[in-house]
């Protein structure tokens, strides 16, 4: 059972940054990563199709009931809130958008800092929207790991500075200084 | 490693749904717990208790809190055509199915505030199906119920519904079926002449009648897997040999132990048929 995880929120400007970060993750990666963008509600996702060529890691859409799995990276459904539940399977949920967003960030680093407490790494990425503030805070005050993109660095700086502001604990860095340091986390235990 | 704050909440939490059900009956004890917490901090904040505990507490000693936590349980998210290729899907392959049998039961398992059973109702009519269906709409929260046998919906919702309804190859207007009155949508009062509403519940109710067409969306994600197990199972059991059950768009069979009674009728859309016995 994977009771630990990279969680990641992204909106205006994410293909780009994602595509400096993703790419970097070894073959066997230690962790699973969950990724919330921020994406209109159409039936189909092309996300996962557009990363799968580009990773080493496994990429997919999340399904409601999955186990979370270590090497995966999962991106939540269009028009559909991703949450993780505490024996590490991921659920999802049609509950009413968070600050106009369905998927929302918050709502899934909420349930990863209940779910995994200190064993969570929360990354902020460029977007034009104040999601995903709330959730970093959260995931900090539970003892995991705050991260954001530096604002200077991001095609839109509004997210990672929410985030900065809410999250004093969080720390800043360019893409290329988080895909080393995502690179490097520790095979086993928390971060 | 989990806070021991939020281990503790757990624990409240499960006394809280296990106060519920054996006070009032209504057992949540299998639903999705992340989403549900969520839900229930959300109550917690709406009613002022600082803890699961003392809205435990209250929903024992206040016989007026459960109908409010009702709509705090259950998710009542709903709109018409919702995912309109589920119902073009409908419209172009299951409904010439349905068109064999002389008489047509459809169950809309779980129908919230009514608006699926409405686009249903609005689909049978101009597929020329009407008269010959009998629809079920089953939800377990009595004010949802109460919504959905009005039919009247916000005026600010109706532009998504038509568009929604065209894309989902309606032939006529949306238009057609609703009358403006007092800042809302009155839907046509005949489109819930062959419709029966009900309380039901897929935790601990049985089948009731013999279908040709379950629809039960986004209802599933927040079961657990033996919940989930349960709910197909009745539908399997409710439905009639080579009958259809609809799912929501991120809904699937994949982890249920009931997917060998079913075969993918049409996958992107998620409409399962019903194996021969």
């Amino acid at each position: 059972m994977t009771n630990r995880a990279v969680v990641i929120g992204a909106s205006a400007g994410a293909i780009e940054a994602l595509s400096k970060l993703l790419p970097a993750l070894p073959a066997k990666y230690p962790w699973p990563i969950l990724l919330v963008v921020h994406v209109p509600p159409d039936t189909r996702s092309a996300l996962p199709e557009l990363f799968a060529p580009k990773c080493r890691i496994a990429v997919k859409e999340a399904e409601d009931k999955e186990k979370l799995r270590p090497g995966v990276a999962y991106f939540a459904p269009p028009n559909y809130h991703l949450l993780v539940e505490t024996d590490g399977a991921l659920a999802l949920s049609s509950e009413e958008p968070e600050l106009f967003s369905r998927p929302s960030i918050n709502v899934l680093f909420d349930s990863a800092a209940d779910a995994f407490g200190s064993d969570v790494v929360g990354v902020i990425l460029t977007g034009a929207s104040a999601d995903g503030a709330e959730g970093l805070r959260k995931i900090r005050a539970a003892g995991g790991m705050a991260l954001a993109q530096d604002p200077k660095t991001a095609q839109c700086p509004a997210m990672p500075e929410a985030a900065l502001a809410a999250c004093p604990g969080a720390r800043a860095m360019g893409l290329a200084e988080l895909a080393a340091l995502l690179a490097s986390l520790p095979e086993e235990g928390a971060a | 490693m989990r806070s021991p704050q939020a281990e503790t909440e757990d624990i409240e939490l499960r006394l809280l749904l296990e106060a519920i059900f054996q006070k009032y009956h209504y057992d949540f004890r299998g639903y999705s717990m992340a989403s549900l917490k969520r839900r229930l901090s959300q109550a917690r904040e709406r009613f002022g208790c600082d803890s699961f505990s003392k809205l435990q507490e209250k929903v024992l000693h206040d016989g007026a809190t459960l109908p409010r936590l009702l709509s705090f349980l259950t998710v009542q998210v709903s709109e018409m055509f919702r995912d309109p290729a589920y119902f073009l899907c409908l419209r172009r392959q299951v409904i010439p199915h349905l068109k064999t049998y002389p008489s047509l039961k459809v169950w809309v398992a779980g129908c919230s505030t009514g608006e699926e059973l409405y686009s249903l109702a609005i689909l049978f009519r101009e597929e020329g199906l009407e008269n010959r269906t009998l629809f079920y709409a089953t939800d377990i929260n009595a004010a949802s119920l109460e919504t959905a046998q009005a039919g009247v919906y916000g005026l600010d919702r109706i532009a998504l519904f038509t568009k929604n309804h065209r894309e989902s190859g309606g032939k006529t207007s949306l238009s057609d079926y609703y009358t403006a009155a007092y800042g809302g949508a009155v839907f046509d009062k005949t489109l819930r002449e062959r419709a029966v509403f009900s309380d039901h519940s897929l935790v601990s109710d049985s089948v009731f009648a013999e279908m040709q067409l379950v629809s039960c969306r986004n209802v599933l994600i927040y079961f657990n897997r033996e919940l989930q197990d349960r709910a197909v199972g009745l539908f399997k059991d409710a439905l009639v040999r080579k009958g259809f059950l609809g799912l929501g768009a991120r809904e699937s069979l994949r982890f249920s132990a009931q997917a060998g009674a079913f075969s993918d009728f049409a996958r992107a859309e998620r409409i399962y048929q019903k194996e021969g016995a």
